[in-house]
């Protein structure tokens, strides 16, 4: 906090890049092409690296940067890449309509968003005298990740969903545990990179498969 | 003894490349010796974790992690065993390459989860069994196992993302007692005790109960189970279901073990019994539905769990004693019963309970080895189950959740009903009794003595643990017991 009760301007600078993160997520649910959403993807996770990168500098924590530029090579370049080659080799470009409408999502995002921010935020944890606010955001981040796995019917958007509910943690990762080792962290970003390959198997199978990138045609098992 | 550790981590990961690139006979033969020898080394850990923890760089060894190891060990061995004759030579080479490698990889990820010294490390393990285990449910290439595969990676991935926020919580609670930068290590955590704040450990709890429950197959995040153990080849459904589930649990009783003394007894226990009554009464009555093989006993493994859950939540040293053991015993049983529906399969070319009949006068092995399974599941005597939900119910006689142990039972006796009717009309009753005109009526005989050793070997334990288990294996089961008091 500043002299007066308002807040420095890291706490400003971090509160205001989380919420960036927030509507990048709300912009991914809103968004119709697959493209967009991988696009929307890398700019969050670029987001996310920035908020590393501005960690590293006022904690004097150099590990942050290498963390960063880990992001930034991971979660910016390679995933979308990953992603992009997937979806144009399945010839598909708009997203799976997704089981409600548009208003409905948005609306039900925003609830998720409000339990997300509120049940977390009451734990009032910080660190680095930074405000509680960014891991309530992060909160609520994840809570929109949730939404957009469940409401959209198309894998791509649901893997979308899985990788910037990772960002999610990952926000909330730099804000509370910025300490954590760093063979840790990298221990994560591998794990992310093993899931993404993983996933773009299981697109292609499913695309070779099911003859589309929808969800909605697979509901032979039930019981 | 840390050598042993590191052995254990390094073989069937070696094995696993080598089955991708060597030719598909000297592939299998790998893949047998690896099975075989983790389980030697696992057993022979027992040694050294008998008289404390055994530990070199990121692992770790105690007596719990020992249980989970064998309980993995177990199962991994004989399924690979089982791929042998399950896997016919003529089978397309690259497929065959996908299957050992995979189940020498899946083997290798759920070895490390109850061997690393570290929350962040576990949590990392099960994600890669995770992906792992989707590859191979989706190894057929068929719709129904792509859209198995789908479902369980996109619901396992969003629990272990719960998981992993989890993780961060349990992190951030102990920098109040650590400083900024520690380990996270299992050691460093249970040592810390009641010193760490309660806020963020109830989430964190909380979080992980349900992140890792995911994986546990714990109602209502249990959707993916059915269909993955159901579409995925047999070998690779016994270790989803004997030994993938049980290691999920095994992460969920270490966030018991440093969230209780935080959070106390009352409240862990209550989360895990709401858990433990919902997943053993659902499964217990979507046990009598069923139609399909291996969808029955996919439910049954969710009825399993539950009884675990139940188990951890009286938390008394007899039922956690017993909840040790039931992890022993269901990884043999569940083994057993997969490798029994996998011949039934092969047999009769169907998973269709209503067109298998007269299994005994088909399957001169396999047949009544798949009903004394079934016995066993049921908890009927002589075999472990029996034992270990014994220990369960009378742990939590003298504790206030007497009501919890009649739900235990009624859950038990309602899913014994179901799979005693299924294995009556499957192996007891011919077609002709039963009015099954249109049912296969295969040749007599095994397809394979691959595929019936490891169920005489998953019975041998079950009787050995049900009748007299020996004295070191219960000595370490207590000690497991206490570790987590």
């Amino acid at each position: 906090m500043g002299p007066d009760g308002a807040p420095s301007v890291l706490n400003g600078t971090v509160d205001t890049i989380a919420v960036v993160v927030l509507l990048a997520e709300f912009a991914m649910l809103r968004s119709t092409l697959l493209r967009s959403q991988i696009r929307l993807y890398a700019a969050q996770s670029f987001v996310v690296a920035v908020l590393a990168a501005v960690l590293a500098f006022a904690d004097n924590s150099y590990e942050l940067l290498i963390l960063a530029a880990l992001s930034i090579g991971l979660k910016v370049i390679a995933v979308p890449v990953v992603m992009s080659r997937t979806v144009r080799r399945a010839g598909a470009d708009v997203a799976g309509a997704g089981s409600l409408r548009a208003a409905s999502s948005a609306l039900i995002a925003l609830v998720a968003a409000g339990f997300g921010f509120f049940a977390v935020g009451r734990l009032g944890l910080q660190a680095h005298g930074l405000s509680p606010t960014v891991l309530a955001v992060a909160g609520a981040i994840i809570m929109v990740a949730f939404v957009l796995m469940t409401v959209r019917t198309d894998v791509v958007s649901q893997s979308v969903g899985f990788f910037s509910l990772e960002n999610g943690v990952s926000v909330a990762s730099l804000v509370v545990a910025a300490g954590m080792p760093l063979i840790l962290e990298v221990a994560f970003l591998f794990d992310l990179l093993v899931a993404v390959v993983v996933f773009g198997v299981l697109i292609r199978v499913h695309h070779a498969e099911q003859g589309s990138l929808s969800t909605s045609d697979i509901t032979a098992l039930r019981g | 003894m840390a050598a042993l550790l590191i052995i254990i981590v390094i073989v069937p990961l070696v094995a696993g490349c080598l089955a991708f690139v060597v030719p598909t006979r000297l592939a299998r033969l790998i893949t047998f010796v690896s099975g075989l020898s983790c389980l030697a080394l696992a057993v022979a850990l027992g040694v050294g974790v008998h008289v404390g923890p055994v530990t070199f760089g990121f692992l770790r060894a105690d007596a719990l992690s020992w249980v989970f190891l064998v309980a993995t060990a177990f199962v991994y061995a004989t399924a690979v065993t089982y791929a042998i004759g399950y896997q016919s030579p003529a089978s397309a080479t690259s497929y065959q390459h996908r299957l050992f490698a995979g189940l020498n990889i899946f083997g290798w990820a759920m070895l490390c989860a109850p061997l690393v010294n570290g929350l962040a490390l576990l949590w990392v393990a099960i994600e890669v069994t995770t992906v792992v285990s989707a590859l191979l449910v989706a190894v057929d290439r068929t719709p129904r196992a792509s859209e198995a595969a789908w479902k369980y990676v996109i619901i396992a991935s969003a629990g272990l993302g719960i998981a992993l926020f989890a993780t961060i919580l349990v992190y951030q609670a102990g920098t109040q007692v650590f400083g900024e930068s520690y380990d996270l290590t299992l050691t460093q955590m249970i040592g810390a005790g009641s010193h760490l704040p309660v806020a963020p450990i109830r989430l964190a709890f909380l979080l992980a109960v349900l992140g890792f429950g995911t994986k546990v197959g714990l109602v209502p995040v249990h959707t993916w189970l059915p269909d993955a153990h159901t579409e995925a080849p047999t070998p690779v459904s016994a270790m989803l279901s004997g030994s993938l589930l049980a290691v999920s649990a095994y992460a969920v009783l270490r966030y018991v073990q440093i969230c209780r003394p935080v959070l106390g007894a009352e409240f862990t226990g209550a989360v895990l019994m709401i858990f433990g009554v919902i997943s053993l009464l659902v499964a217990a009555f979507s046990i009598m539905l069923q139609r399909d093989l291996k969808r029955l006993l996919a439910y049954s493994s969710i009825e399993h769990m539950g009884i675990v859950c139940l188990g951890i939540s009286f938390g008394t040293p007899l039922a956690l004693a017993g909840v040790l053991l039931h992890v022993l015993a269901h990884a043999a049983a569940k083994g057993n019963a997969f490798y029994g529906a996998g011949v039934v399969m092969h047999a009769y070319g169907t998973k269709d309970i209503d067109r298998i009949h007269g299994g005994l006068d088909v399957l001169p092995w396999t047949a009544p080895l798949f009903v004394c399974t079934i016995f066993a599941l049921c908890g009927m005597p002589p075999f472990g189950m029996v034992r270990s939900e014994f220990m369960i119910i009378a742990g939590s006689v003298g504790s206030t959740t007497r009501i919890v142990a009649i739900v235990v039972l009624l859950g038990s006796t309602v899913a014994f009903l179901g799979l005693a009717r299924v294995v009556t009309r499957t192996m007891f009753l011919t077609a002709s009794v039963a009015g099954a005109v249109d049912a296969p009526s295969p040749r007599r005989g095994e397809p394979s003595a691959w595929m019936v050793a490891p169920m005489l070997a998953g019975l041998a334990v079950l009787v050995v643990l049900g009748l007299h288990p020996p004295a070191a294996l219960t000595d370490l089961l207590s000690q497991a017991a206490g570790e987590l008091m």
